[in-house]
């Protein structure tokens, strides 16, 4: 079977490093960017399963990263799954709009985020 | 020229204007009759034969003398836009027919008044009248070259025959409504042709005698002025004429308003009120250019004539002696025009007041009740053709008695102040609601008499006993009673003398006896009414106080009366409709009693129309306390609406307060929602790594590699730090924002605490091997909370540790003393900051794109707290702009 490819795109360090570490468990593939202007830059290369997108980051936030998927063509099938501290529910609704499929909110459980992840690429 | 020719000439120039008027009246809607420019034209009826010929004369004799008389309406005319505005509309919605009927209704509509009034005008106007059938005789004669012999029987008199013409003329065109508010346009519109004409017939003849009898004006001037007694002609050398030119101003002004023939064109011919604000620059310039050649002609008429022709009809003696008869006349039909439209408009408003204020309230009015609607008509139409020709004749027998003494010019300023004396009854109470109908009265009659012994008397005395020892000896050969030198006032000329003693006598007494005795309820109440201008844009039929008992039926029949049956209906229909008063109502009440006054006002005059009413209906009179009452009632209501609406005027500010303060809070809020947000992410973010980090050292214990399990415990300390730290800062700035915090200020040496806070700060620099320097070595003493400064210090210097590049980094220290202030400086020669973030780097929870660290590590709180300690000290804090390399925080702390 082909190692499924996950892109984590959060500036904490610290948060990225165990979503990282729980991903690898798993055997995924694992690429990570601070911003989103880094994580279009992996996206030029690259074509992950899943993104794993915060919201609030420096530069290139969370939600101007979305709409740039959305527009590549080649990342139809890329599934993104927003992964943040906002948690009011017109943020969310504001994430799903834009086209997200899924909102997770921080803080957040390891072994849910790992599971509905699988979920949602089964 | 021929007699017979001259005559056959006038005939055709007459069925002229008969045509002229006959197609106006036809087509009286049409714009060519009702526009600005016929209006203005028709105001310039004002010149009459008096200004065609008789200020020539004047300007020959007396130099500029001739001027005020024109002035005086040139002065007035702008006044217009606001007196004649409100006169207009008074008389448009009381069906006013003449000046006797406006000035006596606003003295309670009394008849004895609106009598007197119509006496003085008859007396003012017939001398005026008879002064145009003199011009007309004496430039008839001028032209037919054959010498007028006055003092023929009349039937042999041509003159006659020119006045009977006139007569039949303004009969014609005067007397086709009953109603006499009704408007003229044949009238009208046949004056303004005549006005267009005179003028332009005397600037032809002004030009000719200028320009081709004599060179242009220098030329008339240079020879006049070699003539002996030039200059004392035409100079104001004394303060004696000062004060001439002074009275004869102010008596022309009174005029251009008061004389019938004016009041008659301006209010009651008004057809529309916009034409005045065309009138008021266009009817002066048509004085200005009647007035251009004056002085020329006359000095040209001097040097050609000497002293031997009449100076006032130098226009015609001029061209004839040039042999240029037609020239002759054209002028001659120009001073014809000046004097057919004076006579027709004045014998026009004339017959109005004969018939609506004398003649039917004072004795027709009982025959008018037991007649038939269509014989009251003719009654009154029959009145007003007698009261025409009887006007003429009178004036023609004036003429054939007295107008061989007299001057054209002097004849007119009798007039003027005759009819001058309406002045205080019709200005002041206009504005004054305190003037009253005896204090009008009395000052009429005083003015009128004094007048009269002062300028009447003595020519008439002269032109029947030829003698003039009363003009020199004053009466029983008393001198402070010499006519024309009342009191030793002998420097002023017997008209300006005249109107100055009449005139200050007329308003002194006009203004004590109003002051004196109140008027009758009533006529307070109409004087209310005029002089309130706010109301009379909207004079109701409710404006009056009445009380009494009347059947409708009775009214009804009286309106019927004058009226006809089908008017009557219409009216009373429209009346009902108007209130919403069922159209069987029995008592007729205050409204339609006022209605039908002023119904009936326009056919019979107010006082007549007053005086029929009151006869079907039993009116009670007002108690003083019941007027007061009302008058209370309405003051109360008055009040009760300034106070409402004071009130009101508070509601709305306060409202508008409200609004904005409810802004403010809606803006607050936003502000404590977005901060509380910002915090709750800010907190979360350490929690989130402290919490996955936990959960998967828990869950992997055994097969977790050491190095992994070391970060992430390392993880969970430093995010725990974090935590703490940004409670701190967020417990800080509330505390400080909401002035929770007190300073704790104590004399310090800001040397100290700068080497305290690198002091701090040194252990992260030297691990970066970052710089820093401390320029001021001085040590210098002020009040301030040190653990506070410090916290701004060490603030500002890890911001700039975050910005600088390791090993190249230099931070630099440095103060100076300011205005009572001493400004500290904190310098980098880090990345800078980008300019789009100056504005709103102290803001909470803003934080740099450009920071060196990944991630960055304050709360982003820090500098909005400096900025809240530094303004707790009432000092400053500031990031310098305009800064190329690095950034420079500088912030200022006050000495006291």
């Amino acid at each position: 079977m082909k190692m499924k490819k996950i892109l984590i795109v959060d500036d904490e360090p610290n948060i990225v490093m165990t979503l990282e570490y729980a991903f690898k468990k798993k055997d995924f593939e694992v690429y990570i960017a601070r911003d989103g202007g880094e994580a279009m830059h992996i996206l030029e290369t690259s074509i992950p399963d899943v993104v794993l997108l915060d919201i609030m980051m420096p530069n290139v936030d969370g939600y101007q990263t979305l709409e740039h998927i959305k527009k590549n063509d080649a990342l139809k099938n890329t599934k993104v799954v927003f992964l943040t501290a906002k948690n009011k529910i017109s943020d969310i609704e504001k994430g799903l709009k834009l086209g997200a499929d899924k909102y997770l909110t921080k803080p957040f459980s390891i072994k849910k985020i790992v599971s509905e992840i699988l979920g949602l690429l089964n | 020229m021929s007699n017979y020719l001259l005559v056959i000439i006038i005939f055709c120039y007459l069925a002229v204007l008969f045509y002229i008027a006959f197609i106006a009246e036809k087509n009286a809607k049409s714009k060519w009759v009702n526009n600005p420019y016929i209006y203005t034209l028709s105001l310039a009826v004002y010149c009459s034969a008096w200004t065609y010929y008789g200020s020539i004369g004047t300007a020959a004799n007396s130099g500029v003398d001739f001027l005020p008389i024109y002035l005086g309406p040139a002065i007035a005319v702008p006044l217009w836009i606001i007196l004649l505005r409100k006169i207009i509309r008074i008389s448009k919605q009381h069906k006013i027919s003449s000046i006797a009927d406006f000035i006596s209704l606003r003295y309670g509509n009394n008849r004895f008044l609106g009598a007197l009034i119509t006496v003085l005008c008859i007396t003012a106007t017939v001398p005026y009248i008879s002064l145009q059938l003199k011009a007309v005789a004496d430039t008839f004669a001028i032209m037919t070259n054959e010498p007028h012999p006055i003092g023929l029987g009349m039937f042999d008199d041509s003159t006659f025959y020119i006045a009977l013409i006139l007569a039949i003329f303004a009969t014609f065109f005067g007397t086709q409504a009953t109603d006499a508010s009704e408007k003229h346009k044949g009238i009208v519109t046949t004056v303004a042709f005549e006005s267009l004409l005179k003028l332009t017939f005397f600037l032809i003849i002004g030009v000719y005698v200028t320009y081709y009898l004599f060179d242009g004006t220098e030329d008339i001037y240079n020879k006049i002025s070699a003539e002996a007694n030039f200059d004392s002609l035409n100079k104001l050398p004394t303060l004696e004429s000062g004060f001439n030119w002074f009275f004869m101003l102010m008596l022309s002004f009174t005029a251009i308003f008061l004389l019938p023939r004016q009041f008659q064109i301006s209010v009651l011919e008004n057809s529309r009120e916009k034409h005045l604000k065309k009138a008021i620059w266009m009817f002066p310039l048509y004085l200005l250019l009647f007035n251009i050649f004056v002085i020329f002609i006359a000095w040209a008429g001097k040097l050609t004539f000497g002293e031997n022709a009449n100076a006032e009809y130098y226009t015609l003696l001029l061209p004839l002696n040039s042999g240029h008869t037609f020239l002759a006349l054209l002028v001659f039909l120009g001073g014809f025009s000046a004097v057919i439209s004076m006579v027709v408009v004045s014998t026009l408003a004339l017959s109005k007041m004969i018939s609506n204020n004398l003649i039917i309230p004072y004795g027709f009015l009982d025959k008018f009740i037991k007649a038939k609607p269509e014989e009251n008509a003719l009654y009154i139409k029959n009145i007003r053709r007698i009261s025409i020709f009887t006007v003429i004749i009178l004036a023609y027998f004036f003429y054939n008695n007295f107008s061989i003494e007299l001057s054209l010019y002097s004849i007119g300023l009798i007039s003027f102040v005759i009819v001058a004396q309406l002045a205080p009854s019709f200005f002041i109470g206009l504005f004054w609601n305190r003037g009253s109908s005896l204090g009008s009265i009395l000052g009429i009659i005083l003015g009128f008499a004094i007048s009269t012994y002062t300028l009447i008397l003595p020519f008439t005395i002269e032109a029947f006993t030829g003698g003039s020892e009363f003009t020199d000896l004053g009466l029983f050969g008393i001198a402070a009673l010499k006519p024309y030198a009342l009191f030793g006032i002998d420097f002023l000329s017997p008209p300006a003398h005249a109107f100055f003693w009449s005139l200050s006598a007329n308003i002194l007494c006009y203004l004590t006896i109003s002051v004196a005795f109140k008027g009758h309820y009533r006529e307070r109440n109409y004087a209310e009414m005029f002089v309130d201008s706010k109301n009379y844009s909207s004079l109701q039929d409710n404006a009056l106080v009445w009380k009494g008992e009347a059947y409708v039926a009775d009214i009804k029949n009286v309106l019927t009366k004058f009226l006809g049956e089908a008017r009557t209906q219409r009216a009373l229909l429209l009346f009902f409709k108007k209130y919403h008063i069922p159209s069987d109502t029995q008592m007729a009440d205050a409204r339609l009693i006022n209605f039908s006054e002023k119904l009936l006002t326009g056919s019979i005059g107010g006082a007549s129309a007053k005086i029929l009413i009151a006869g079907v209906v039993k009116e009670q009179e007002i108690s003083l306390t019941e007027v007061l009452k009302i008058l209370e009632e309405s003051k109360e209501t008055i009040s009760s609406n300034k106070a409402l609406q004071e009130k009101s005027i508070e509601l709305t500010d306060l409202t508008g307060k409200l609004k904005e303060a409810n802004e403010e809070l809606i803006v607050k809020d936003k502000q404590k929602d977005e901060f509380l947000d910002t915090v709750a992410h800010e907190l979360k973010t350490p929690i989130t790594g402290i919490r996955a980090a936990s959960e998967l050292l828990m869950d992997e214990n055994d097969d977790m590699p050491p190095e992994i399990r070391q970060t992430f415990l390392k993880n969970i300390v430093s995010d725990s730090d974090r935590l703490s730290r940004l409670i701190n800062n967020i417990l800080d700035f509330e505390k400080l924002s909401t002035g929770r915090q007190q300073l704790n200020l104590k004399k310090h040496n800001i040397q100290k605490t700068l080497k305290k806070a690198i002091g701090n700060i040194q252990h992260i620099a030297a691990k970066k091997e970052i710089k820093i320097v401390n320029l001021n070595s001085f040590n210098f003493e002020l009040p301030y909370d040190e653990d506070r400064i410090l916290q701004v210090l060490t603030n500002l210097l890890s911001n700039s540790l975050k910005f600088c590049e390791p090993e190249k980094g230099v931070i630099t220290l440095d103060y100076k003393l300011g205005n009572n202030c001493i400004e500290v400086y904190v310098k980098d020669n880090g990345k800078g900051i980008p300019d789009e973030d100056i504005n709103y780097i102290f803001d909470k929870f803003y934080q740099s794109k450009n920071q060196n660290t990944i991630k960055p590590q304050g709360s982003g709180l820090g500098l909005a707290i400096s900025k809240q300690i530094i303004e707790k000290h009432n000092g400053r804090i500031w990031l310098e702009k305009g800064v190329k390399v690095g950034s420079t925080f500088g912030f200022k702390l006050p000495f006291n």
